[in-house]
């Protein structure tokens, strides 16, 4: 007797009706469905504990996200053509969706980028109880860039942002204000600030960017794109390789390179699913 | 297979990358009692400063050095390096990796008559994943700082505490690899279990292990992915500054912490406690399947109540998740919560009570052989009794609030999981050494190691029960430091010692271990003349398992049958 | 499954086609839905409703589970039962805090 023998790997088995793989792929979803369910749930206990709580529409950019919600979705509907492909024993169908499906997939990731991006350059100072900014004394907090945070210095320099975020009245901004969302500050040069300022350390309380040590907001908005982000690489990976190392199998084993191929859309739709429930609840709700 | 036809595969791909689930299930077995070697290692060295808190440990700081020792005296820091590593090496390294992926992978696809897994290569990669794991949280011990201190539950806001230091970074990392080990392992055993059974072999023909396996996967599958959400949430509090355990206003070391605060420690408590209740009966369903085969085997009679047990630990399975707040009746939980979660406390254990009873009744009229696997197996039942028993008290809030954090508390978890689970997994270790190697492993010594280990786990874990009744917490550097400690502090020199003793105890097992690979008796493919389908197969089987594939045509456990010449009837074997 | 003959195959595709449609439309709805002035009870029904209909056409038809084995069904009963007590954890919180604070 050689190798082992392994049924159920190209034909379903009687009984269950599914393949190896299938049954595998849906059990590892399950997994992930926890996963995905335990953020979600801590993002609700967190949220519904917290004694205020930003808009996301306010903070995150929702033109870019509502572009990648489209891209996404695209992205899948290509990943189910790429297998109708396989089914019509068509390589170059094949290939021409699986291609899109990829190409898609790094848009994804290339707009995710330009979207975290400026939220890492944009930062808050919370002062002390009594200390007095010059031209900001009424405020406990702001916004803009860091010019300079030189640890010799017991100084930093921070140009404010022209709108400061309303602290009497949290709610007095007009939702839906995107130019001024706070993490977005595309533009690197002055226009958005006022001139800089000089800030004594010993004033500080905290000093943070709007990355995810920000605030709970950031931090889950942070951890679950973030993870999100990493199951795209995953997906890239896997649909990566049956696109450039597939056709070998296509023309051997097309039974098998379906499956494989359901298989993998079937993960890449899920990525997609947990980006529609991702999409509205942490930028619109 | 015949390496006749075949070129042979090489070593590395034979016995270090192979993809036949018995190396693999090998490759875990060793493993995790190295593990386990390791574990209680570190467990003897803290029974050393609770049994003489003010001693002189110069031998001890020869070895370890400065960095657990100062002039003789342990640090407590080391202490809790070596408590929070214990447990976490005993459960997540030791235990499961032993039970599941040990015992499971060699045994099941045997039993179910596959030859081999669903997925021999993601088979080989959960191994893969597992051992850096492993590695990872030992390799922590030489950071500076060292290993985690806090606490194998490690609770935060303590555990998000001086994030400079790598240690508990390095045991959320190594959890990270240590669940994604235990993912692919369920997903390929729930496949395996489902699609890959042989002709005839239909779910209620099962033997009692495999079902214990099957329910086993799916509590790993679905409980352990919320554990690793918290573990990426703690992750992100200790390396990127979040909050997600951080509560507002909190002061560290007299200073308030410079994070964002608004976030919930209790939050991290019912993650943890949603994958770590589950994980229990991870612990105890493989020991209980093991102690199943080996009862029917050797009482020559067929499981008492086989279906009541197979729906019971289908039921064990379901109820697991919704028994995890009993762990926190302390941390200022509604009342309606609490008796939700009393209830389904109470209500989970009459599945486990159905699940002993039966396996106590089995033993009923059977004519019973003493042999070592048999001994283990017996002396599992009352020690799973006692644990059990002794579990009431802390699902009830009321008497909870006496004992909770006490010793009382590590008695009862270690009974259930050290004399019980252990006790199963040497069964098993007896049990099927002979189907693994060809070779019987030696009776005298084995027995030796039974009445030993059964002897001074008991003289460990006795005790505890007597210093958590007498109010003395867990966790404690030196418990003479208060009175009502001072006053039973003879029992912890009396655990101590048995700990010892029980170190040296486990001796002639690791000789046994050893030695009987070349000395010991040979054998053929049923020594043991059981029923079911690993036994068709040679000792050691082949890769590919059988030499022709198996047809099952009966129960598991058809032992004594009225009527047959024999006193086992094989799954395997037709008969008129 | 199913999709054996060319004919069905293309059948398929247009039920892809329509499902891809309906997506966008769903996405540039709750988007602008977003924007309407409702209390947040509402906007989250309305949110997680339009989600939860995606969600359903990604899994109904790109998934297949529209016509699916009964074995995946199983595991995914299951999956719903303890995925529904995870979600439930937010609320034990919930009453932890009230029994402590006195907060509704």
């Amino acid at each position: 007797m050689s190798a082992p023998v392994i049924r159920y790997i190209d034909e379903p088995h009687p009984v269950t009706g599914v393949t190896n793989g299938k049954f595998g792929l849906w059990l590892f979803l399950a997994s992930e469905v926890m996963l995905f369910g335990a953020l979600f749930s801590s993002y609700i206990l967190l949220r519904v504990g917290a004694k205020s709580w930003p808009d996301g529409w306010e903070r995150l950019n929702v033109p870019l996200a509502t572009a990648n919600t489209v891209v996404l979705i695209t992205s899948s509907v290509t990943m189910v053509m790429a297998w109708v492909g396989c089914k019509l024993n068509d390589l170059g169908k094949f290939r021409f969706y699986m291609g899109i499906t990829v190409a898609l997939s790094f848009v994804f990731l290339v707009i995710k980028t330009i979207e975290y991006k400026p939220k890492f350059e944009h930062y808050q100072v919370y002062f002390y109880d009594g200390a007095t900014i010059p031209g900001y004394e009424e405020l406990t907090t702001i916004t803009g860039h860091l010019e300079e945070d030189d640890f010799e210095k017991d100084y930093i320099v921070f140009a404010p942002d022209k709108k400061q975020p309303s602290q009497t009245l949290p709610d007095a901004e007009g939702h839906g204000d995107h130019d001024h969302a706070e993490g977005d500050h595309d533009d690197h040069g002055h226009g958005h600030y006022a001139d800089p300022i000089q800030i004594n350390r010993y004033d500080i309380k905290r000093l943070t960017n709007f990355g995810p040590a920000h605030s709970n907001f950031y931090a889950i908005y942070f951890t679950m794109t973030g993870l999100h982000g990493l199951h795209v690489i995953g997906g890239i990976v896997v649909n990566l390789y049956f696109l450039l190392f597939g056709a070998g199998m296509f023309r051997s084993n097309i039974a098998q390179f379906s499956n494989r191929i359901e298989c993998a859309g079937l993960y890449w739709h899920f990525v997609d699913l947990v980006w529609i429930f991702l999409f509205p609840s942490i930028y619109l709700l | 297979m015949s390496d006749h036809e075949h070129h042979d595969p090489g070593f590395i791909r034979k016995y270090v990358f192979s993809v036949d689930h018995k190396v693999i299930g090998i490759q875990y077995t060793v493993t995790s009692l190295l593990f386990l070697l390791f574990g209680f290692g570190l467990m003897m060295i803290m029974r050393a400063q609770l049994a003489y808190p003010q001693g002189d440990f110069s031998f001890l700081e020869r070895i370890f050095g400065e960095a657990g020792f100062v002039g003789g005296a342990m640090l407590p820091e080391f202490y809790n390096q070596l408590g929070a590593m214990h447990g976490t090496i005993m459960v997540f390294l030791g235990v499961v990796p032993l039970a599941v992926g040990g015992f499971g992978n060699y045994v099941m696809p045997l039993q179910i008559g596959a030859p081999d897994m669903a997925f021999p290569k993601l088979n080989m990669a959960s191994y893969w994943v597992y051992l850096p794991g492993g590695l990872i949280m030992l390799s922590s011990f030489f950071v500076e700082g060292g290993a985690a201190q806090y606490g194998w539950t490690a609770y935060p806001p303590l555990a998000n505490t001086q994030p400079e230091y790598l240690g508990q970074t390095l045991w959320l990392v190594g959890m990270v690899f240590l669940i994604t080990s235990s993912l692919l392992g369920s997903v390929n055993f729930i496949v395996t279990i489902v699609q890959l059974r042989v002709k005839g072999l239909s779910f209620f023909r099962l033997p009692f292990f495999v079902w214990a396996q099957f329910i086993t996967s799916f509590l790993l599958l679905l409980a352990f992915p919320p554990l690793e959400a918290a573990g990426v949430m703690q992750l992100m509090d200790r390396v990127a500054g979040t909050s997600f355990f951080m509560p507002d206003g909190l002061v560290i070391g007299g200073r308030p912490a410079n994070v964002a605060g608004g976030g919930n420690p209790l939050l991290w408590q019912h993650l943890f406690w949603f994958l770590a209740h589950p994980e229990v009966y991870v612990l105890i369903l493989p020991a209980l399947g093991i102690v199943g085969e080996v009862i029917a085997n050797n009482t020559r009679k067929p499981l008492w109540g086989y279906r009541s047990l197979v729906y019971s630990v289908i039921f064990l399975g379901f109820m697991s998740f919704i028994v995890w707040a009993h762990h926190m009746f302390m941390t200022g939980m509604g009342q309606t919560l609490s008796i939700f979660f009393q209830t389904t406390t109470m209500i989970i254990s009459i599945p486990s009570v159905i699940i002993l009873t039966a396996l106590i009744l089995s033993l009923w009229g059977g004519s019973i052989r003493f042999n070592v696997p048999m001994l283990f197996a017996l002396s599992f039942l009352p020690m799973f009794g006692i644990g059990g028993l002794t579990g009431l008290p802390l699902g009830l809030a009321a008497s909870d609030i006496q004992l909770h954090d006490t010793y009382y508390v590590i008695g009862h978890f270690h009974f259930v999981v050290a004399p019980g689970t252990l006790m199963a997994l040497f069964a098993g270790i007896y049990y099927w050494y002979p189907k693994a190697t060809g070779r019987m492993m030696n009776e005298m010594l084995g027995k030796l190691h039974w009445i030993g280990t059964l002897v001074f786990l008991n003289g460990v874990f006795i005790p505890m029960f007597v210093q958590g009744l007498a109010g003395v917490s867990r966790r404690l550097y030196d418990q003479t430091w208060y009175e009502h400690g001072k006053e039973v502090q003879n029992w912890t020199v009396a655990s101590s010692w048995s700990a010892w003793l029980l170190g040296i105890a486990q001796i002639p097992f690791i000789l046994n271990f050893f030695l009987s690979l070349r000395a010991g008796k040979k054998v053929g493919e049923n020594p043991w003349h059981a029923t079911t389908l690993e036994w068709a197969a040679p000792s050691p089987p082949p890769h590919g398992n059988f030499t022709s594939e198996p047809v099952v045509y009966r129960g598991p456990y058809e032992y004594s049958v009225p009527g047959d010449s024999e006193d086992y009837s094989p799954q395997f074997v037709q008969k008129a | 499954m199913g999709g054996h003959t060319v004919e069905e195959i293309k059948k398929e595709v247009r039920v892809y086609i329509t499902v891809f449609v309906s997506l966008l439309v769903l996405s540039i709805a709750t988007v602008l839905v977003s924007k309407l002035d409702v209390s947040m009870t509402v906007a989250v029904i309305i949110g997680m409703a339009i989600a939860s209909l995606k969600g359903t056409l990604v899994a109904c038809y790109f998934m297949h589970l529209i016509s699916e084995k009964k074995a995946i069904y199983a595991v995914l009963i299951i999956t719903v039962l303890f995925f529904a007590v995870l979600m439930a954890l937010p609320l034990m919180d919930y009453q932890s805090n009230e029994a402590f604070t006195g907060r509704a």
